[in-house]
């Protein structure tokens, strides 16, 4: 369970450059909820992502992970509760690492690290195993350098060990969008299987108005630091791109950002 | 000849340890790490100035072994929590240990000549197994040398050090905290996600970094039979000149390998010095030149190499396609 209790973020605060980037930010995910998060540039989205990771500490406000406070909590140790997916398929893995110990080291996410090795006999059975879920044939590549995999199976990869320790939380921040069309949509059923089958808490940021109806029970739009429209159940799976953008004109009383990366 | 190659494989296996502990901090954390000027001499200084004091030798070096690591700790609390660049925060530490080192040496220069070393007490029980004479007879009768080494007990005991050493390097990196220094190294974002606390595995890090480059320090001073506020000049670079000698000649495939590659890079380093010293025209004054010309060469040459090969390839293929292509027309 995670609950966002009235965080607001002001970044250069006192200065020409001031922005608000959160206001007021209210927000509850209950166990397996799977809630995907749209709202054009600079609608707050990924600060909010940070300030539930602890990338970011907020000015007010409360982050909650199962009734625990971990608002100052530094990243490293809220960690142990979020597993998270970044944009840049480079970013969730270490290249210069064989896929194995890349495996090793996400296994450690929620234990203490120890002096023993990190990947022995019984672990790399277990590596292979989730690896030949995602049906890329990684599992017989196991000693391979990680750099050397394509963006879409590094991604892949790194979903695979954001989630494969089952986290309180987990995170994903537009992981799709660095991908190719076949591989974003790879990824996307990547995803649906795995949250799916482990019952994750899962907040998603997108830019893809498509996959943010297609995936997930429950839906929120952001617009300048708040979250503008919240839908869930029947409603949200009634919903259409059309009707979301309907939707923000009548809230907003502008037009939303006329970009394709909107619309998807 | 043979007598100048022994002694640069002797004192190549010292610089070895040292260009281990310049490996993690260079390739493993990606940190470019100055401080090791410093703790070269600071090693040597600490063992010389214990065994002074009749602290037997063993735990004298072991007392190198802990200065080094304290070092290495500060320049990387300067780093982590003061935020200076890696670079500055290494400058910053060598400067402050020339005066610490002064400190602790109370003088510039300390003779170790008559003192007790772990070598000359090993040297004493080697002495009486006979291994010398029956290496050297042996030498003698089928190569026909005329002169030949004095001991072989210091390379036998460097031999097993530095493997002790690499074998504990290749272990410690497998590990689960090995794992974690090395993606520290490679993508901090993504091992700070796996709740890995990027700034005490940095310290750590830098600290068995300059522990082992304390213990070159150490045992250097003990081998040559002084300790000299000087003689960490340009430690860095024939670290470096190691690391990347070894690394163009044996490759990266695996830390294994590249551990063995740093230890080898460092003995070719002091035997191509070794002879190149021997040349009528360059003299030790000139040691600095040859160690930045090897470097340049390790790196440049691999790279021609490999374009070269490339071109030729890509040449190579260029014209069976047009033979084909003739063929076909």
């Amino acid at each position: 369970m995670l609950e966002v209790k009235d965080i607001s973020l002001t970044f250069n605060e006192a200065t020409p450059d001031e922005k608000k980037a959160l206001q007021g930010i209210n927000l509850r995910l209950e166990t397996g909820d799977f809630v995907t998060v749209i709202g054009s540039n600079g609608a707050g989205k990924s600060t909010m992502m940070n300030v539930i990771s602890g990338a970011l500490f907020p000015d007010v406000g409360d982050v909650q992970i199962n009734d625990k406070k971990v608002t100052m909590l530094p990243e490293f140790k809220r960690s142990n509760y979020i597993g998270r997916v970044f944009q840049d398929p480079m970013a969730g893995t270490a290249p210069a690492m064989t896929i194995e110990e890349n495996l090793a080291i996400a296994y450690a996410r929620n234990k203490k690290r120890t002096l023993r090795p990190g990947v022995n006999k019984k672990r790399r059975e277990l590596f292979k195993s989730y690896l030949a879920s995602l049906n890329l044939g990684l599992e017989d590549r196991l000693t391979a350098k990680v750099g050397l995999l394509s963006g879409g199976e590094r991604q892949a990869l790194s979903l695979l060990m954001a989630t494969f320790t089952e986290p309180d939380i987990l995170l994903l921040d537009e992981h799709t969008a660095a991908l190719d069309p076949s591989r974003a949509e790879l990824i996307t059923n990547l995803t649906r299987d795995v949250v799916e089958k482990t019952h994750l808490t899962t907040l998603m940021v997108t830019h893809n108005m498509q996959q943010a109806l297609d995936l997930g029970n429950r839906l929120i739009m952001m617009d300048k630091g708040q979250i503008i429209l919240d839908v869930s159940g029947d409603e949200k799976s009634n919903l259409t791109i059309e009707k979301l953008l309907h939707e923000f004109q009548r809230i907003r009383g502008t037009q939303m950002e006329n970009d394709r990366a909107i619309l998807g | 000849m043979f007598i100048a190659i022994f002694n640069a494989i002797d004192s190549g296996l010292i610089y070895a340890i040292m260009a281990l502990g310049v490996y993690l901090s260079f390739r493993v954390l990606d940190f470019p790490d100055l401080t090791v000027d410093g703790s070269f001499v600071t090693g040597a200084a600490v063992a010389a100035i214990a065994i002074i004091h009749d602290v037997p030798t063993v735990i004298a070096t072991l007392l190198a072994i802990v200065a080094g690591f304290l070092a290495g700790c500060i320049t990387g609390i300067l780093n982590t929590k003061g935020k200076i660049n890696p670079l500055l925060s290494g400058i910053l530490m060598m400067t402050a240990l020339y005066s610490i080192n002064l400190r602790i040496m109370g003088q510039s220069n300390i003779p170790l000549l008559n003192q007790p070393t772990v070598f000359t007490q090993l040297r004493g029980t080697w002495g009486d197994l006979g291994i010398d004479q029956a290496i050297n007879n042996m030498l003698i009768s089928t190569f026909g040398l005329e002169r030949t080494p004095s001991t072989w007990s210091i390379l036998f005991v460097m031999i097993i050090i530095t493997a002790i050493i690499k074998l504990c390097t290749d272990f410690y990196l497998k590990t689960e905290v090995g794992l974690a220094l090395r993606a520290t190294g490679d993508n901090e974002k993504m091992i700070r996600s796996f709740s890995a606390n990027t700034d005490t595995l940095t310290i750590i890090g830098l600290g068995i970094s300059n522990a082992l480059v304390a213990l070159a320090g150490g045992l250097f001073a003990q081998y040559g039979g002084f300790a000299d506020l000087n003689m960490g000049i340009g430690m860095i670079v024939i670290g470096l000149a190691s690391v990347i000698i070894g690394e163009s000649l044996f490759g990266t495939k695996s830390i294994m390998r590249t551990t063995f590659a740093v230890i080898v890079g460092a003995v070719i380093y002091r035997m191509v010095v070794a002879m190149a010293l021997r040349s009528t025209f360059l003299d030790t004054g000139d040691m600095k030149l040859i160690t930045s010309v090897l470097v340049i060469t390790a790196l440049v040459v691999p790279k021609l190499i490999s374009t070269h090969k490339e071109v030729k390839r890509k040449r190579k293929k260029r014209l069976e396609l047009q033979t084909r292509l003739k063929g076909e027309a």
